[in-house]
C-alpha cells in the first residue's frame, strides 16, 4: 500500500504584482525520500521553498500530512548578524531545553566542538551543521534545505551529503533540496524536479538526465562532468 | 539634599532607560534605526492632533506612532529602497507635525520641550504613567522573547517552526510605538532613537550573548540618565541631550576598547 506523501501540492502559483513567479505547480513529498529541485537561476526554487514552510502567499492547494513535522535550513543566515548568539543558545531557541540532548546533536553533526562559538564567527560549512543540527533538534519527518551546499568547497561538499546520508540512514527523514550541485544530485537523489516556473520534468534521476526538457536548460554534458556552473537564464522550450 | 525634583527626574529616566534596554538591542539587531526616527517623529503630530481634540497628549501619541509604525510595517512594499521609505515617512511626519502644531486651533505647545525633553518637570502622575505603560512593555517582550530573537536571526527560519511573523511584527511596533509615548518627556522625540540604540550599540561589543547585552544596555542606559542629569544640574546644560552626551561617550569608550580577537 502506497504510504501518505508527506506533502502534496497541487496547482501552486506564486505571482508577485503581474509576474508570475510559480506557475501551476503539481508535486509530492513521499516520506523517507530523498527530493531536490533543480533549476536555473529565477527558476522560482526559493519562492517554492517559502511558500512550502509558508512565507508567501499562493494560490491552488498545499496540503500538509497530519501532524507533519518540519526542519528548515535557510540558505544562510543574514550576513553579519549584529546579535551576540553562542551557538549553544542558537540551539535552545529551536525550543530544545536539555542541554544534553542539544550537545549531542551537535556532536552528531560534526559541530561538537562549536558550541561555545559565538554564531557570527561560523565558516560556511559550520554555519550548514550548526543549522542542519538546530533543524533536526525537532525530530522532523521532512527536512527542507535551501543550497546547503552554498559556498563550501569540495570537500565541505562531499563531507555534509555524507552526513545527511548517514542521517537518512539512521532516522528515515525525508529531504526535499534545492541545490545547483548536478553531479551530487545525480548520485544522491532517490526523485528530481527540473524547475522554470512551471515543473519542467521530473522523475529518477536517470529518467531526468536524458528528458529532452532538462538537456535543453542545463546542456548536454549536464550530470557527466563531475562539477560545472550553470548560467542558462531561460527556458525556451514552449 | 537632593530636590525632589531631580529625583523624580532620575527615577523616570532609570524607568525608561530599562524599558528601552530590550527594545533598543532588538532595534539594532534589526537595523531599524530609521524606523525608530520615523515612529518618534510621528509622536509630534499626536501632541498636536490630541491636544487640539482636548485629550490627553499620550493618547495622541500612542495612536498617531502606533499608526506610523503600522502603515511601515505593512504597507511599504518595493518600488523605493527601504531607507528611501523611512526617509521619506520620518521628515514627512516630523514637517506635518510642526506644520500641524502651529495652525490646529486651540495648539499651545512648547516646542523646544517637546523636540529636546523637559525632565525636569515630570510629575508623579506621570512617572506612574512611564512605570505602567513600561512595565507591560517589558511583561509582552519577556512572553515573547523567544520568538522575536527567532524573528531577527531568520524569519524564514521562524516561519518553517510554526512561528507567527505577525504576531511578531505586531508585538514589536506597537511596543516602539508605546515606548516613544514614555520616553518623550526625557529625551524629547528628536533623540528618542538615540535613547534606544545608543546604550545598545555601547553594550555590543561587550556581550557574548542576547540576554547579556539586554542587560548591559540597561546598565549604560541608566549610568546615562544619572551622568546626563549630573550634567545638567553642575553645568546649566538642557537634560534630555546631556543624557545622550553621556551616552556617546560611553559608546566611544566602548567602541574604542581594545578587542581580544
Amino acid at each position: 500500500m502506497p504510504e501518505t506523501p508527506l506533502i502534496v501540492a497541487k496547482d501552486l502559483t506564486v505571482k508577485r504584482g503581474k509576474r508570475v513567479l510559480l506557475d501551476a505547480v503539481d508535486f509530492e513529498i513521499l516520506p523517507g525520500e530523498a527530493l531536490t529541485l533543480i533549476g536555473p537561476n529565477g527558476a522560482g526554487k526559493t519562492t517554492l521553498i517559502r511558500a512550502l514552510i509558508g512565507m508567501v502567499p499562493f494560490s491552488g492547494s498545499l496540503i500538509r500530512r497530519k501532524g507533519l513535522r518540519l526542519g528548515y535550513t535557510p540558505q544562510k543566515l543574514p550576513l553579519e548578524q549584529l546579535i551576540p548568539m553562542p551557538v549553544d543558545r542558537f540551539i535552545a531557541l529551536s525550543g530544545e531545553r536539555n542541554r544534553i540532548r542539544r550537545r549531542e546533536m551537535l556532536a552528531r553533526c560534526g559541530a561538537a566542538d562549536l558550541q561555545d562559538s559565538q554564531m557570527s564567527t561560523l565558516s560556511g560549512g559550520e554555519t550548514q551543521r550548526v543549522l542542519l543540527a538546530r533543524a533536526l533538534m525537532r525530530a522532523p519527518d521532512l527536512l527542507i534545505l535551501d543550497e546547503p551546499t552554498q559556498g563550501l568547497d569540495s570537500p565541505g561538499e562531499a563531507r555534509f551529503y555524507q552526513l545527511l546520508a548517514d542521517i537518512r540512514a539512521e532516522t528515515g527523514v525525508a529531504v526535499f533540496m534545492v541545490s545547483h550541485d548536478l553531479h551530487m544530485v545525480m548520485a544522491q537523489s532517490d526523485r528530481v524536479i527540473c524547475l522554470n516556473q512551471h515543473i519542467c520534468c521530473s522523475g529518477t534521476p536517470g529518467v531526468v538526465a536524458e528528458d529532452p526538457n532538462y538537456l535543453q536548460l542545463f546542456g548536454p554534458r549536464a550530470g557527466i562532468a563531475p562539477y560545472q556552473h550553470h548560467h542558462h537564464e531561460h527556458c525556451d522550450h514552449d | 539634599m537632593i530636590d525632589p525634583f531631580l529625583l523624580k527626574a532620575a527615577l523616570a529616566g532609570l524607568l525608561v532607560a530599562w524599558v528601552a534596554a530590550p527594545l533598543g538591542c532588538l532595534v539594532v539587531w534589526r537595523r531599524m534605526a530609521y524606523f525608530g526616527d520615523a515612529t518618534g517623529h510621528a509622536a509630534l503630530l499626536g501632541v498636536a492632533l490630541a491636544m487640539s481634540l482636548s485629550m490627553p497628549p499620550i493618547v495622541g501619541v500612542v495612536v498617531v506612532a502606533s499608526a506610523m509604525a503600522l502603515t511601515i510595517t505593512f504597507a511599504t512594499r518595493g518600488g523605493f529602497a527601504a531607507d528611501t521609505m523611512l526617509g521619506v515617512f520620518s521628515h514627512a511626519a516630523l514637517a506635518i507635525g510642526l506644520v500641524a502644531a502651529a495652525v490646529l486651533p486651540g495648539v499651545r505647545l512648547n516646542l523646544m520641550n517637546t523636540l529636546l525633553g523637559d525632565i525636569l518637570t515630570v510629575s508623579s502622575q506621570e512617572i506612574m504613567w512611564i512605570a505602567a505603560g513600561g512595565a507591560v512593555i517589558l511583561a509582552v517582550i519577556a512572553a515573547a522573547w523567544r520568538g522575536l530573537l527567532n524573528a531577527t536571526l531568520s524569519p524564514e527560519l521562524m516561519a518553517a517552526e510554526g512561528g507567527s511573523l505577525l504576531r511578531d511584527k505586531l508585538i514589536f511596533t506597537l511596543s516602539l510605538a508605546v515606548f516613544v509615548a514614555l520616553a518623550m518627556k526625557l529625551v524629547g522625540i528628536l533623540l528618542i532613537t538615540a535613547m534606544l540604540i545608543l546604550p545598545a550599540a555601547a553594550a555590543a561589543p561587550l556581550a557574548r550573548s542576547p540576554e547579556r547585552m539586554v542587560a548591559i544596555a540597561a546598565l549604560i542606559g541608566s549610568a546615562s540618565v544619572l551622568g546626563g542629569l549630573w550634567l545638567s544640574w553642575e553645568a546649566d546644560t538642557p537634560a534630555g541631550p546631556s543624557i545622550i552626551v553621556v551616552a556617546s561617550l560611553v559608546f566611544v569608550l566602548s567602541a574604542l576598547r581594545p578587542h581580544k580577537n
